[in-house]
């Protein structure tokens, strides 16, 4: 087991950066989820970690052995990391147990014991009884198993997950979070998992990463992602925050400031050291906004759509002032929200996201 | 109502009927009437054939032969064609591009052209070791003239057939398969001794069994390097029997001919069972695996596959035009000695090869524009019809052309040896049963690409046709046609080359007028004229050449694969 630096890591493929000067520092036994839309560079992240591509300039080390640099590149059968395939990537010509087995085979283990660690290795994925079959022959959750027991075998420092549970049926998904959830736990091995879905990112890692074209967004645990966005992309991409302009009044106090919002005046969370500024944006979830009383302060907004969610509707609105902003709540049944008709609404809390560079 | 489904049910059924009938002329016929005269010589049931051929020793020596190259031919060629493969597929060699072109040139070249041109490169008279220095004195006996001879041009003949293969099942090898195994700690070479030749062996099978059957039926090699050793294989003696004894020893041909499509089909059927014995399915797909970097060993490796060009391309390319360049046998080339003279004969001078260079180009044209036009409809079927049938008829037209070429020209000679019923009309001793027979082998050449044309095209364009109100010839003939026509030419232009230089099928049914290309190149180098034959062969080889760059241009309407020459 070991932890993973990353530090300045450039890709550049021809004249396109696939990743822009990262740098991440994953601990030992830490889960890290990687987490950003298609095209944002985490899947060339993974693969210059394992050692399939080579980086343009900046250091990956794993444990304290530097493992990629500008001038060289360890290959990826001597790197001791393991990943798991979105596609499983199981060989057809060969046995579950052959599968598992492979990485003993290659390194000439001893065949008994080699015997036995397979066996271990499938019990520890619930596959006991399954090592005579051939991969055509499983469930599409069997073989992200079998993949998981692979990489397993040999006992990597490091395991790299791409996207395992793209390819699996939301049932299968969310037994196989726990599966992955348990696994962590049981070997206590240092994890990067890729992955385009935040609810996988925050169920299962410690910290999650965000990319955003080729570069690192925001590393921070779950939490801190969801409440303290770093910059606008992370605000508006985790759980489809929504960003509003706002003028900021007072300097921070105890980690609030005052700040006005669309007219209203708002007290927001935010980083210390904050002092009044006019072109600042502040991030609030669907929760944060309510249907304001009367006499309470508040906006006017117009609802431009009521989309039923089963047990729910989602109402989206513009504000009267601004009818370029798009606003939306989640009310519960019943409540009609006829298109066209306005309703006043009210900012209960919010973060303001920082100015510039992360702190 | 009635009239209207009338309509469009009666062209449907047109355009079936009339591919049914060009597969029952081109493919049923000949072969039903093959079976015909070996089981029931004369309309009467007889295994007489069969016995007279199975109780001649010459049989058994041919078969044993024809074994022998056959096997071992296959086996150099999987190992040049695979290991090439290899190279060029998973490493980071240089130059991809070219060598594609320079490795599979050797396949679009004539058997008989290839073997003419290794015999000059080694011969007592070849003046390219003479160039050297290092020829051996005349009237030493040449080292091609041999089984092994023979075996070696084989593998050089059909490596790329295997190349091919291997490649395109390389290509489809999910990188991730690769990557897995490596960072389970493979090397390079663990990984492809344990995970890509395992999941190549369906690809590699399938290459051998071609390569098989090519070798078992190949005619011009054995023909140029056997005969003069009197080693025999059995087209080339169903060959000499044909040439010494005439008409009246096709039944015991035909016996043999069948003998060779049986040894074809038993590699075939080898090939089946033994690619059924594991699970080779790729399932994913993905992009190809990065190449593997040579680092240091890249210059040496370049240099080796480069070699290997040098030695079955260049060379022998060379040797065949310093011969033709050469005044007589034997002469020195020099300055002084070197002359087109030999030029002149055969394209001015000589009246046979002066009508076999007519002969050849309408055959090829003709065939390949016949080929042309028909590939479009019966791929029409193929691709996009519903009937059950037409994987049958896949099978049907691919039959002539994966057996040997022997074996449809007895067919042909049996099926037009006397006047066609009712009409009188004589093919027999014309040029039109050589066009016959190139019809019938060569079809699948431009209904291949035809029908992966067909697959790369989105079916709407044609239903958007139909809804216009188009009828299924308009469609065609408006629609479809254009739109699968750079794919059927680049396969008429295939059909082209190969027939420019056929001579399997051409020397079985020549005759004074209807002289081919291979056959005179045949008859000049059996005459001991081999600066004819030389020249002839650089001729028809440049054009090959032309056509193969010409093609490219085509490259970008066509789909990948089509062209095997290009990478």
């Amino acid at each position: 087991m070991a932890g993973l630096t990353i530090s300045n890591v450039t890709k550049t493929f021809g004249d396109y950066d696939a990743v822009k000067d990262v740098s991440l520092d994953v601990r030992d036994g830490e889960f890290l989820a990687v987490l950003g839309p298609s095209g944002c560079g985490k899947t060339t992240l993974l693969r210059v970690v394992a050692g399939f591509e080579k980086i343009s300039s900046g250091q990956i080390r794993i444990g304290s052995d530097v493992v990629s640099n500008a001038s060289g590149s360890v290959p990826p059968e001597k790197r001791r990391v393991g990943i798991v395939f979105q596609n499983y990537a199981l060989w057809p010509h060969m046995t579950v147990a052959e599968n598992v087995g492979y990485s003993l085979r290659v390194a000439k283990v001893d065949k008994a014991v080699a015997r036995q660690r397979v066996a271990d290795a499938l019990s520890l994925v619930n596959l006991d009884g399954l090592a005579d079959r051939r991969p055509a022959n499983l469930s599409g959750g069997q073989r992200q198993r079998v993949a998981l027991a692979r990489c397993l075998v040999a006992a990597p420092s490091l395991v790299l997950f791409d996207e395992p549970l793209a390819n699996l049926d939301v049932h299968l998904r969310a037994s196989m979070e726990d599966e992955f959830a348990a696994f962590h736990k049981r070997t206590g091995t240092t994890i990067v998992y890729i992955t385009h879905d935040q609810a996988e990112a925050m169920a299962l890692a410690d910290r999650i990463a965000v990319m955003d074209h080729g570069r690192l967004a925001q590393l921070a645990t779950p939490r801190d992602l969801y409440r303290e966005p770093a910059n606008e992309m992370v605000a508006s991409f985790i759980a489809q925050g929504i960003v509003l302009p706002a003028k900021i009044m007072s300097a921070e106090q105890g980690g609030h400031v005052r700040a006005e919002v669309l007219g209203q005046e708002v007290v927001v969370r935010c980083r210390p050291g904050e002092q009044p500024r006019a072109d600042a944006k502040i991030c609030i979830r669907p929760p944060d906004l309510e249907i304001a009383g009367k006499g309470e302060a508040g906006f006017d907004a117009t609802v431009t759509r009521a989309i039923y969610k089963g047990g729910a509707v989602r109402v989206e609105l513009s504000p009267v002032l601004q009818p370029d902003l798009h606003l939306h709540v989640e009310r519960p049944e019943p409540g009609s929200f006829e298109p066209g008709s306005q309703i006043r609404l009210k900012i209960t809390s919010g973060w303001l996201i920082p100015n510039g560079k992360p702190a | 109502m009635t009239a209207r489904v009338k309509e469009s049910r009666g062209q449907e059924m047109a355009l079936t009927a009339a591919v049914a009938v060009v597969i029952v002329l081109l493919s049923l016929l000949p072969m039903l009437r093959l079976l015909k005269e070996v089981v029931a010589p004369g309309g009467v049931v007889s295994d007489t054939a069969i016995r007279l051929g199975l109780s001649s020793s010459a049989t058994w020596v041919a078969t044993w032969h024809t074994l022998v190259v056959g096997i071992f031919g296959t086996l150099l060629a999987v190992v040049l064609g695979t290991f090439v493969a290899l190279l060029v597929t998973l490493t980071d060699i240089r130059g991809r591009g070219v060598l594609v072109l320079c490795y599979v040139m050797p396949l679009m070249i004539a058997p008989q052209v290839t073997a003419l041109a290794w015999l000059q490169l080694f011969g007592p008279a070849s003046p390219f070791l003479k160039l050297l220095g290092l020829a051996p004195p005349l009237g030493t006996r040449n080292p091609l003239y041999s089984t092994e001879g023979i075996i070696l041009l084989l593998g050089v003949q059909y490596g790329p057939l295997v190349f091919l293969l291997v490649r395109a099942g390389l290509r489809k090898l999910p990188r991730e398969l690769v990557e897995a195994a490596r960072a389970g700690g493979a090397g390079w070479f663990t990984v492809l001794r344990t995970v890509v030749l395992p999941l190549m062996t369906p690809s590699i099978m399938a290459a051998a069994a071609l390569a098989f059957v090519s070798c078992v039926g190949n005619f011009g090699i054995p023909a140029f390097l056997g005969i003069p050793a009197n080693y025999l294989v059995l087209p080339t003696l169903i060959y000499q029997k044909l040439a010494g004894g005439g008409p009246a020893v096709l039944g015991e041909a035909a016996f043999l001919s069948v003998l060779i499509g049986v040894i074809a089909m038993a590699g075939i059927v080898t090939q089946e069972i033994m690619s059924r014995r594991r699970d080779y399915r790729i399932s994913s797909t993905s992009l190809p695996a990065e190449p593997y970097e040579l680092g240091r060993w890249r210059l040496p490796v370049e240099a080796g596959i480069w070699l290997l060009i040098v030695l079955i391309l260049v060379l022998p390319l060379f040797g065949l035009v310093l011969t033709s360049l050469v005044p007589g046998y034997g002469i020195a080339l020099s300055s002084a000695t070197a002359t087109l003279d030999n030029y002149r004969f055969v394209l001015f001078e000589h009246a046979g090869s002066r009508r076999a260079f007519f002969n050849s180009f309408a055959l090829s044209i003709a065939a390949a524009v016949f080929a042309v036009l028909v590939a479009v409809p019966v791929g029409y079927l193929i691709a996009w019809g519903k009937q059950r049938w037409v994987r049958l008829v896949n099978l049907l037209i691919e039959l002539p052309y994966a057996l040997p070429g022997v074996v449809l020209a007895i067919a042909a000679l049996l099926m037009f040896l006397r006047p066609i019923p009712f009409t009188g009309i004589q093919l027999y001793n014309t040029i039109w049963i050589i066009l016959y027979a190139y019809l019938a082998r060569f079809l699948v050449l431009a209904l291949r690409p035809t029908v992966s044309g067909y697959h790369q095209i989105d079916r709407a364009l044609e239903e958007a046709a139909q809804v216009a109100g188009a009828g299924l010839f308009t469609r065609l003939r408006t629609i479809v046609f254009p739109l699968v026509a750079p794919a059927a030419i680049a396969g008429g232009l295939l059909i082209f080359m190969t027939a420019l230089s056929e001579l399997t099928v051409s020397a079985l049914l020549w005759s004074s007028g209807s002289e081919t290309i291979g056959v005179v190149m045949f008859s000049f180098e059996q005459g001991g004229d081999s600066n004819y034959a030389a020249a002839m062969s650089a001729i028809t080889v440049a054009i090959t050449f032309v056509l193969m760059l010409v093609t490219n241009l085509l490259a970008p309407y066509l789909p990948s694969g089509v062209l095997p020459w290009r990478d």
